[in-house]
C-alpha cells in the first residue's frame, strides 16, 4: 500500500510538473495584458530542441538550455507579430501552436525512437532515504524543483514588489501605465519571453524527464490545459499548483485503471484527466464574478501609444 | 513658452501659443473644445512633442523630453480622464507614479499626512473601483503633490464634482498657491474661473486670442471671447399646461444592477408629460448609469408595465422596440457607447436611425438617405468636421455630442432621455444642444436629463428630481427648488448603504 502511495505521489508531481511551468509563464504573460495560445507550440519547440540538443551533444543540461531557448525564439515571433505588428493576439495564438506542431514534427522526423540522455534524479544524501517522505520529496530531478522554486517567486514578486505592481499596472491599464511613463511595449517582450522560456522548460521536461523520447505532438494538449489553468485559477499562482497536481492526479489513476485492465475504454481514460481537470476547475471558478474580478483588464487587447 | 506650434495630420492644433504662468497664480486657460488646450498642455507636459517653439522653465530653455521628465523638472499634472488603475489601491497606484524606490519608502504614511494637510481625505488601501470620481480625483493630486511640484496643471477638474467637493478643492488649490505653487487651471466653467484664478488666457482655434483677470470681466464677456460671437441666454420656455398627456411613465422599476460595483434601483417612479423636461442630478455612480440602461432597453426590467413609452409597455423590449415606440437615447459615454469610434459618421447615424429614418430598403442600407441625414445633422447642429464620411474618432468631443444629441433630436422623437447631455462640452456646443432640448419639447416631446451639473438642469428643467442609493427622490418644480435643497439630497443619501439613510419628512 505504502509503495502505491509513494508511486501515485511521484507520478503525480511529475505529471503536474511540465503543466506548472507552462502555467506560470501563462500566468505572468496574461498578467500583463498578453494572452498567448501558442503555449502547445512552445511546449512543442522546447521539447524537441531540448531532445535533439541532448542526443546530439548527450549533455541533458545543455538539451534543458536548448528548450528554454527555443521557448523564447517562438514567443519573441508571437511578441514581434503581436505587440509590434500589432496583429491580433488570438489568432497570433493559435497560428503560432499550429506553427510549433509542425516545425518540431519537422525537425524531429529523425529523431523519433532513439534514446537520449534522461534528465536524473536528484539524491540528497539521508534524506532521500527518508521511507515516503524520500522518494516524494527528495527524489525528483532539478526541473521539479524549479518549478515550485518559479511558481513561489513568480507569486512572492507579483504580490509583493514593485516589479510585480508595474506587471499587474500594465495588465489593468495600458493606457494608465504609458501615462505614467512606463514602457508598455518592453515589459510586455519581457513577459512573453519569459513565458516562452518556462514554456521551453517544460516541453524540455517532457522529452528529457517525463516520457524521455521524441514523439510527434508528445505535449498532448498539455499546453491548452496550462492556458485552461490560468483563466481557472483567476489569475492566482497558487491555485495553479492545486489544478496542476489534480491534473497529475488523475493522469496517474486513469493509467493504473488501465494497468488494472478494467473494461473501459483506453482511449476515454486518456481523456479523463484533461476533462477532469476542467470540471473541477470549472467547479472552482464557478463564481463568474470571481473571474471578472481578477481577470487583467487590458487580456488580449493590443496597446499603441497615441501621439 | 512662445511660439508653440503643433501640427496635426489635418488640423493645425497650436499655432505660435504663448503663455507665461507666474510663481504663485493660479493661471486660468480657456477655450472651447478643440481650441487647443490639452494639446499645449500636453506639450508642457511632455506627452507630445511640439513642432516648433520653446518653453522657457525657472529662466532655463528646456525640451521636456516625456512625462517623467516633466516630473523631474517639478511640472505635475491631473489629467480630465484619470490615468488610474481600477484593481490596485490607493497607495499601490501612488507608488506607480514614483520612479525610485527611496521615493517610495513610507509611502503609505506619507500619503495619509498630506491627505490630511490638505483636505484630501483619502484611504491608502482602498482600492480604486470602489471609490467616487471625486475621491479618485484626490489619488491624483496627491501623487502631484507627492513631488513637491512647482507647477500644477489641472484639466477641468470640476466637470465631475459636487458642488461642495468643488468648494473644498478650492480651497486646496488657493493654499497650494499660496506655499508657492503655480497653477495652470482649464476648465470650460467660467463662473469657477472667475472666483478662482487671478489671470486667464484664453484660447480659440490653436491661438490664443486674449489675456485678462478673469475677475473683472462678466462670465458672458468671457465666453463671447472664448467663441468669438455674441451668445444670448437660452429663452425661458412658456409654463407647461397640465393637460397634455403623460409620455413616459415608470412604475416602481427596480433593477438589480449588472455590474458588481453598480447601484440597484429600487422602486424608481415618474410620470413625464408631453413637453416637458424632467431633470435628474444627484452625485456620480449612484444609479444614473443603470437608470439609463433601463430606460434605454440596455437592461431589461421584469415587468413589461414597470417602464411605458406613450402608454406601450415596454419594459420588456431591447432598445430596437423602444425606438420604434419613439424612444430615442444619448448615453453618457460618447466613445464606444454612443459613437462607434471607429466608424464614419454617416455609419454612426444609420445605426441609430435606420429605423426612425427609414435608412433601410429592402434589407440593403440606403446609402444616399443615410449619407444626406448625416449632413443634414451637421448642418443643423453646426458640427465641425470635414463631412459625413469622417470618422467619429476624429470629432472633438464637444463635436462628436452635438452630433449625437442631433441625431437623436431630429428623428423627432416622443421621449428623449440624455444621459450627461453636455459634459466636456464647450459653453458654445453646450448652448446649441440645450435649445435642440427645448425646442424639442416645445414641440411636444417628454424630456428626461440626466446630469451632474446642476446649473444644467436649472435652466433646462421644469421638474427636478434626485437619485441618489439607487432610489428616486420625489420630483420638485425648479421654480420651487433650490440649489442648497437638492444639494442636500444629493449628497444626504448618497454613498450609503440603505437603512441608514436618513427618513426625509
Amino acid at each position: 500500500m505504502t509503495e502505491l502511495l509513494v508511486a501515485f505521489l511521484v507520478s503525480t508531481i511529475a505529471a503536474a510538473t511540465p503543466l506548472l511551468l507552462a502555467a506560470t509563464g501563462e500566468l505572468v504573460v496574461e498578467r500583463v495584458g498578453v494572452l498567448n495560445l501558442g503555449v502547445e507550440g512552445m511546449m512543442l519547440a522546447g521539447a524537441i530542441a531540448a531532445f535533439a540538443t541532448a542526443n546530439v551533444t548527450g549533455v541533458t543540461s545543455l538539451g534543458v538550455l536548448a528548450g528554454l531557448v527555443a521557448g523564447i525564439a517562438l514567443a519573441l515571433l508571437f511578441a514581434v507579430i503581436s505587440l509590434t505588428l500589432q496583429a491580433n493576439q488570438t489568432a497570433t495564438g493559435l497560428a503560432l501552436t499550429i506553427f510549433g506542431r509542425g516545425f518540431s514534427a519537422l525537425v524531429g522526423a529523425g529523431f523519433v525512437g532513439i534514446p537520449a540522455p534522461t534528465l536524473p534524479k536528484l539524491h540528497f544524501p539521508v534524506l532521500s532515504e527518508i521511507p515516503v517522505l524520500g522518494p516524494v520529496v527528495f527524489g525528483h530531478d532539478i526541473l521539479v524543483y524549479l518549478s515550485l522554486a518559479i511558481l513561489a517567486l513568480v507569486a512572492w514578486c507579483i504580490r509583493a514588489t514593485h516589479l510585480g505592481l508595474i506587471l499587474r499596472a500594465v495588465g489593468d491599464s495600458h493606457d494608465a501605465a504609458h501615462a505614467l511613463g512606463y514602457p508598455v511595449v518592453k515589459i510586455r517582450y519581457a513577459a512573453v519571453a519569459f513565458g516562452g522560456a518556462l514554456a521551453g522548460l517544460a516541453g524540455a521536461y517532457m522529452s528529457l524527464a517525463y516520457t524521455p523520447l521524441w514523439a510527434q505532438d508528445m505535449t498532448a494538449g498539455r499546453g491548452w490545459v496550462a492556458v485552461a489553468l490560468v483563466t481557472f485559477a483567476a489569475w492566482r499562482p497558487f491555485w495553479l499548483l492545486i489544478g496542476a497536481w489534480f491534473f497529475g492526479a488523475l493522469m496517474y489513476l486513469s493509467l493504473y485503471i488501465q494497468a488494472l485492465g478494467v473494461p473501459i475504454p483506453s482511449a476515454f481514460l486518456s481523456a479523463v484527466p484533461y476533462i477532469g481537470t476542467v470540471v473541477v476547475l470549472v467547479l472552482i471558478s464557478r463564481d463568474a464574478r470571481r473571474i471578472r474580478l481578477h481577470r487583467p483588464a487590458m487580456l488580449g487587447r493590443p496597446f499603441q501609444a497615441r501621439a | 513658452m512662445t511660439g508653440m506650434t503643433k501640427q496635426y495630420p489635418g488640423c493645425l492644433a497650436n499655432d505660435q501659443v504663448a503663455l507665461t504662468v507666474g510663481r504663485n497664480q493660479i493661471h486660468a486657460l480657456l477655450g472651447e473644445n478643440g481650441a487647443g488646450k490639452s494639446t499645449l498642455v500636453k506639450a508642457i507636459y511632455g506627452v507630445v512633442k511640439p513642432d516648433a517653439g520653446t518653453i522657457v522653465w525657472d529662466g532655463q530653455p528646456v525640451t521636456i523630453q516625456n512625462p517623467g521628465h516633466a516630473q523631474r523638472l517639478g511640472i505635475g499634472m491631473v489629467f480630465q480622464h484619470f490615468s488610474l488603475f481600477e484593481a490596485l489601491t490607493v497607495t499601490e497606484n501612488i507608488a506607480l507614479g514614483l520612479a525610485n524606490a527611496s521615493e517610495r519608502a513610507g509611502l503609505r504614511e506619507r500619503i495619509v499626512r498630506i491627505s490630511t494637510e490638505y483636505g484630501l481625505p483619502l484611504d491608502p488601501d482602498r482600492v480604486v473601483h470602489d471609490l467616487s470620481v471625486g475621491e479618485r480625483q484626490r489619488i491624483e493630486i496627491v501623487r502631484c503633490l507627492l513631488q513637491n511640484p512647482k507647477l500644477l496643471i489641472m484639466d477641468e477638474p470640476t466637470s465631475v464634482l459636487t458642488p461642495s467637493e468643488v468648494q473644498k478643492l478650492f480651497v486646496t488649490l488657493r493654499r497650494l498657491a499660496a506655499e508657492g505653487c503655480s497653477i495652470l487651471y482649464i476648465s470650460h466653467k467660467l463662473e469657477e474661473v472667475r472666483s478662482l484664478c487671478s489671470v486667464a488666457t484664453i484660447m480659440r482655434l490653436g491661438r490664443n486670442v486674449a489675456e485678462c483677470a478673469p475677475a473683472e470681466k462678466t462670465v458672458k464677456e468671457l465666453a463671447e471671447i472664448m467663441i468669438a460671437m455674441d451668445l444670448n441666454a437660452p429663452t425661458p420656455r412658456p409654463a407647461q399646461t397640465e393637460a397634455a398627456p403623460p409620455r413616459l411613465i415608470l412604475d416602481k422599476l427596480t433593477i438589480r444592477s449588472p455590474n458588481h460595483f453598480g447601484t440597484d434601483l429600487r422602486d424608481i417612479s415618474l410620470t413625464v408629460r408631453g413637453g416637458e423636461i424632467l431633470g435628474i442630478a444627484g452625485i456620480a455612480g449612484n444609479g444614473q448609469t443603470e437608470l439609463m440602461d433601463a430606460l434605454s432597453g440596455e437592461i431589461l426590467a421584469g415587468k413589461p408595465e414597470s417602464v411605458r413609452i406613450d402608454g406601450l409597455p415596454a419594459g420588456h423590449l431591447g432598445p430596437h422596440e423602444r425606438r420604434r415606440a419613439r424612444g430615442c437615447f444619448v448615453p453618457e459615454e460618447r466613445n464606444g457607447h454612443g459613437a462607434v469610434t471607429t466608424m464614419t459618421l454617416a455609419e454612426n447615424a444609420f445605426l441609430s436611425a435606420f429605423l426612425r429614418g427609414a435608412l433601410v430598403r429592402f434589407g440593403i442600407i440606403d446609402a444616399r438617405r443615410t449619407h444626406a441625414f448625416a449632413d443634414d445633422i451637421i448642418k443643423a447642429f453646426d458640427v465641425r468636421t470635414t463631412g459625413p464620411k469622417a470618422q467619429a474618432r476624429s470629432l472633438s468631443g464637444g463635436n462628436l455630442q452635438k452630433f449625437l444629441v442631433g441625431r437623436e433630436v431630429l428623428q423627432n422623437p416622443s421621449v428623449l432621455v440624455i444621459n450627461q447631455p453636455t459634459w466636456g462640452v464647450d459653453a458654445g456646443a453646450a448652448l446649441a444642444i440645450h435649445e435642440a432640448i427645448m425646442a424639442l419639447a416645445q414641440a411636444g416631446a417628454a424630456v428626461v436629463i440626466i446630469s451632474q451639473d446642476l446649473d444644467e438642469i436649472f435652466v433646462l428643467a421644469d421638474r427636478i428630481a434626485v437619485i441618489a442609493g439607487g432610489r428616486l427622490s420625489e420630483p420638485v418644480p425648479t421654480r420651487e427648488a433650490t440649489i442648497e435643497s437638492i444639494g442636500r439630497l444629493m449628497g444626504g443619501t448618497g454613498q450609503q448603504p440603505l437603512g441608514e439613510q436618513p427618513v426625509h419628512a
